[in-house]
């Protein structure tokens, strides 16, 4: 089977939910300006900003994973295992995996996308960005434990393990609801 | 943690970038061009998103937040908890600080597993900055709808199972 050439979504730099963030973020600093001083506001920019720089080579290294993912990724092993055909498997796939991949949204988002873009099924995708947001250890060991203790946190973990699954059938189930109302609408 | 977490990502990114060479220069070459504008093209995006969000997280008032949350909410407070959580702004040390505050604070365990796993699942501005400039746009916005129940369930599976 001859492949299809690799989908790759144009990205612009610029557009309307970044433009109503940086309002958003523009007048929060502003307000903060005049209710707490300079000193705050430059306090709060400081720390930030430290935390952007440390941010930096993740991003680069996720979108190089994602990059590479793109084109090693073997077409046929990702539409078999978390394919439109994958089944109920596909989503528990998409959930483990998405569970122990490392790092942060800035990692999660392009993978995720170079793995729509050969192939992945919608619903595994769900379950797989679900898992990841709940599972994920990274998250669970750098910020959650110090903040809440060891028992709330099992606890939420167990509440949340079935959760991406369910996610990715309902999002599967969205999909073919939509399609048949497309062929239905096409066909009267 | 952190470091470790770091680590492991560019040991991924090494080891593909070694199987990518092996297979050809150019493959290689064309692959790291790609990784490195899109990251470029995230930058302003990231600056925003980091930078900016601790404007956003100063005007927060995490009380009122955890007020709202409280044990005796019930309904109200679970739809309460799962709104807050997803326009709760900032990275996860604002998330989670509200969420533990308000676990101290007397909130229902329930109320706060809502929050933390609505704010995990929705958090406006992630979905934003991240989410719809990197993923197709239908695949946002189907995820969003089938996990706006999830919240829901969890706080329910809390109630169920009594409090830890």
């Amino acid at each position: 089977m001859p492949e299809a050439p690799l989908q790759r979504r144009p990205r612009k730099t610029f557009d309307w939910s970044t433009v109503s963030i940086a309002v958003a973020v523009a007048v929060s600093a502003v307000v903060v300006y005049r209710r707490d001083g300079s000193e705050r506001f430059f306090e709060i920019f400081t720390s930030d900003f430290e935390l952007f720089v440390s941010i930096l080579p993740k991003v680069l290294a996720a979108c190089l994973i994602a990059a590479f993912v793109a084109v090693l990724m073997p077409r046929e092993v990702v539409l078999r295992w978390v394919g439109a055909e994958s089944g109920f498997m596909g989503i528990v796939i998409a959930t483990l995996a998405g569970a122990i991949c490392p790092g942060g949204p800035i990692t999660i988002f392009p993978v995720a996308a170079a793995f729509v873009a050969i192939g992945a099924d919608t619903g595994a995708t769900v379950a797989f960005i679900t898992s990841w947001t709940l599972l994920g250890y990274a998250r669970v060991l750098v910020w959650e434990l110090p903040f809440f203790g060891g028992e709330f946190v099992i606890w939420r973990i167990v509440i949340a393990l079935p959760l991406p699954i369910v996610a990715g059938i309902a999002a599967r189930m969205m999909v073919s609801l939509v399609a048949r109302r497309r062929r239905n609408e096409a066909g009267g | 943690m952190i470091v470790l977490v770091d680590g492991l990502l560019w040991a991924i990114a090494l080891a593909l970038g070694i199987i990518a060479a092996r297979r050809s220069r150019l493959l290689l070459r064309d692959s790291v061009r790609e990784g490195v504008i899109d990251c470029a093209r995230l930058i302003p995006r990231i600056m925003l998103g980091v930078v900016g969000s601790g404007y956003i997280a100063a005007l927060l008032p995490e009380e009122v937040v955890g007020r709202w949350l409280g044990a005796d909410s019930g309904l109200t407070g679970l739809c309460i908890a799962v709104i807050g959580g997803a326009f709760t702004p900032g990275g996860p040390v604002i998330g989670f600080s509200v969420g533990a505050a308000a676990l101290k604070g007397g909130a229902g365990t329930p109320q706060v597993i809502a929050y933390t796993i609505a704010w995990a699942l929705f958090a406006v501005q992630r979905l934003f900055i991240w989410e719809l400039p990197v993923m197709p746009e239908r695949v946002v916005w189907l995820r969003v709808v089938a996990s706006l129940p999830l919240p829901f369930l969890a706080a329910a599976a809390a109630m169920l199972l009594g409090r830890p």
